[in-house]
């Protein structure tokens, strides 16, 4: 029970049921999308920018509360970084926001909306992606 | 007046077989409602296995010696019991695989590769597991062969009706159809498709992962060609899983694997084949899972499963009610009466995911996914259910439990 109440602690379930950042960005600078074919979680993520700068990053998707809060967290911990920085944003940074003890399949559902924010940035600003993911072009988390 | 004595099963006495239960799960007895994904083991099989380990065990078909000979018996009985249990006319007839997806992808390269090309159709049905679906989209591909899905009405059944239509692209060869649809529990009306497939010259095959553990089989009544099950969701271990197909058939058709054992005489010039069923053997086969095979098959047979399967009429008749009463519950497919002890559903703002997690805080194992079933999942119109499946040894008071369970959920996402 105490272990349930940590999964679904109260901050998760209220990123879901009201997810910030959610919806479109008319004119993206940088988009992708990606999904977790197992569970089928999917998230979509539109990057406006300013200069260098995170102006805006909305996302879109269905799927579990995990998935779903966890990027939606994210939308807040990005605006105003640079795209470099977030290329690099380790996933730890986000799982410590999550901050929920997670099995290796949920992990996968927590760190979906961080891959295809990378994955949209290299699209859109050339960063880097994490080795395994190279010539990529929509994200699947096996 | 004719008195029928319809033998109930004890589904408590037999839980008592089962040591997976005997261990709490999160503090509370497990109530595995998971059993189409697999099946527990009963101690019959347990030590089955492991007496034969320790009397019994040698390479089969190979040894001269005394523990060689016990072995091969071991094996061919095991061969001999799955035999019966399908009604088949002979043993050659009853090939080892290491699980139904072999046995469906035997069947899809040994004759699907000689027989397919142009202008034929493979038709399989919207419901069929990926294992029973990617082999022939694939083979049909790659043969230049139509390939196309029997579609199913709103209810989850097949929509015979829409053969006519289907028939009209090509000359129907291959018809391949599981017995029970492994995410809705729908039961097809196999001998019915095996007698139109035959008046136009196809063949018919039939994926019986899902019902061989759960009702009576005979390959006889349901006029097909070929039949594949597995032996882990039927109380035997994994790695061993069975094809059976018609003698005229296995024996014109090509080898699937070669090697060892599958063999007659090997020259360099040319190689003769084995007669059936070791043709289609090749190498060391999965010995002592087809003697935990043969076991679970004599347990199955004791029990009864003709109980069995009134058993799981049962609860899902009382899990269909029970699930009903929760509000925002979808369930998918035909009414209870007309399916077997699968139950799918989803729950109003809930994924899959967080409801078996949820549930499983109570010691209730569900599935939660697309069950490979992603074609079944489109044509509903979502990407995922939750799925609670019933045996031998599941009790009413175990779907009170899920549906306990569901309210919690339903609660903590209010
Ligand atoms: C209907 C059906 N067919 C085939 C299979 C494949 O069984 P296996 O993975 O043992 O080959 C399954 C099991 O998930 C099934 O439910």
């Amino acid at each position: 029970m105490s272990e349930l109440d940590s999964l679904y602690r109260e901050v998760i379930l209220d990123h879901y049921k009201n997810p910030r950042g959610h919806g479109l960005i008319d004119t993206p600078d940088a988009e992708a999308e990606g999904q977790n074919p197992l569970c089928g979680d999917e998230v979509s993520i539109a990057v406006a920018f300013e200069g260098d700068t995170i102006a805006d990053v909305k996302f879109q998707g269905r799927g579990c509360a995990i998935s779903q809060a966890a990027t939606s967290m994210l939308m807040d911990m990005v605006k105003g970084r640079t795209a470099q920085e977030v290329a690099t944003m380790s996933r730890e940074e986000l799982l410590d926001e999550v901050g929920i003890p997670l099995t290796p399949v949920r992990l996968k559902c927590a760190l979906l909306g961080l891959g295809v924010l990378k994955l949209a940035l290299h699209k859109g600003r050339g960063t880097p992606l994490p080795e395994e993911w190279a010539g990529v072009d929509e994200l699947e988390l096996r | 007046m004719a008195v029928t004595t319809e033998a109930k099963l004890d589904a408590r006495r037999l839980r008592a077989d089962f040591p997976i239960f005997e261990q709490p799960i999160h503090g509370k007895p497990l109530a595995y409602l998971d059993s189409a994904n697999s099946s527990q083991k009963p101690r019959q099989v347990l030590d089955t296995v492991r007496d034969f380990y320790e009397t019994s065990y040698a390479n089969v078909h190979r040894a001269v010696y005394e523990l060689g000979l016990r072995s091969d018996a071991a094996f061919d009985g095991a061969r001999e019991k799955a035999r019966v249990f399908v009604n088949a006319e002979t043993t050659g007839e009853v090939i080892f695989t290491r699980n139904a997806t072999e046995g469906l992808n035997l069947v899809a390269y040994a004759w699907g590769l000689d027989n397919l090309g142009p202008g034929d159709l493979v038709l399989v049905t919207e419901l069929e597991h990926h294992s029973n679906f990617v082999p022939w989209q694939f083979i049909a591909e790659r043969k230049g062969a139509d390939f196309a899905a029997i579609p199913i009405d709103s209810g989850g059944e097949l929509r015979l009706e829409a053969l006519d239509e289907l028939e009209a692209r090509g000359r129907v060869r291959l018809v391949a159809c599981g017995l029970v649809s492994n995410s809705l529990g729908t039961v097809n009306p196999v001998a019915e498709l095996a007698a139109w497939a035959h008046e136009r010259g196809a063949i018919m095959v039939v994926d019986a992962a899902q019902a061989a553990p759960h009702r009576p089989l005979n390959v006889q009544a349901l006029g097909c060609d070929f039949l594949a099950f597995t032996g882990h969701k039927m109380c035997a271990p994994s790695g061993i899983g069975v094809l059976w197909g018609r003698r005229e058939l296995l024996e014109r058709m090509s080898p699937f694997e070669l090697g060892g054992e599958m063999i007659r005489k090997v020259t360099v010039e040319r190689t003769t084949w084995n007669d059936l069923p070791h043709k289609f053997e090749a190498g060391t086969p999965p010995i002592a899972q087809a003697v935990g095979l043969g076991a679970a098959i004599d347990y199955l047979t004791e029990t009864g499963l003709e109980a069995i399967e009134r058993h799981e009429a049962e609860l899902t008749a009382y899990a269909w009610g029970r699930l009903s009463e929760v509000p925002g519950l979808t369930l998918y497919g035909p009414p209870p009466d007309r399916r077997a002890g699968i139950v799918s559903f989803n729950l109003e703002g809930i994924h899959p995911h967080d409801v078996a997690q949820i549930v499983d805080s109570e010691g209730v194992a569900v599935r939660a996914g697309h069950h490979c079933n992603q074609p079944l999942m489109t044509r509903l119109g979502i990407n995922a259910t939750t799925r609670a499946s019933f045996y031998l040894y599941t009790l009413p008071e175990e779907i009170d439990r899920l549906v306990d369970g569901l309210h919690k959920a339903r609660k903590l996402f209010g």
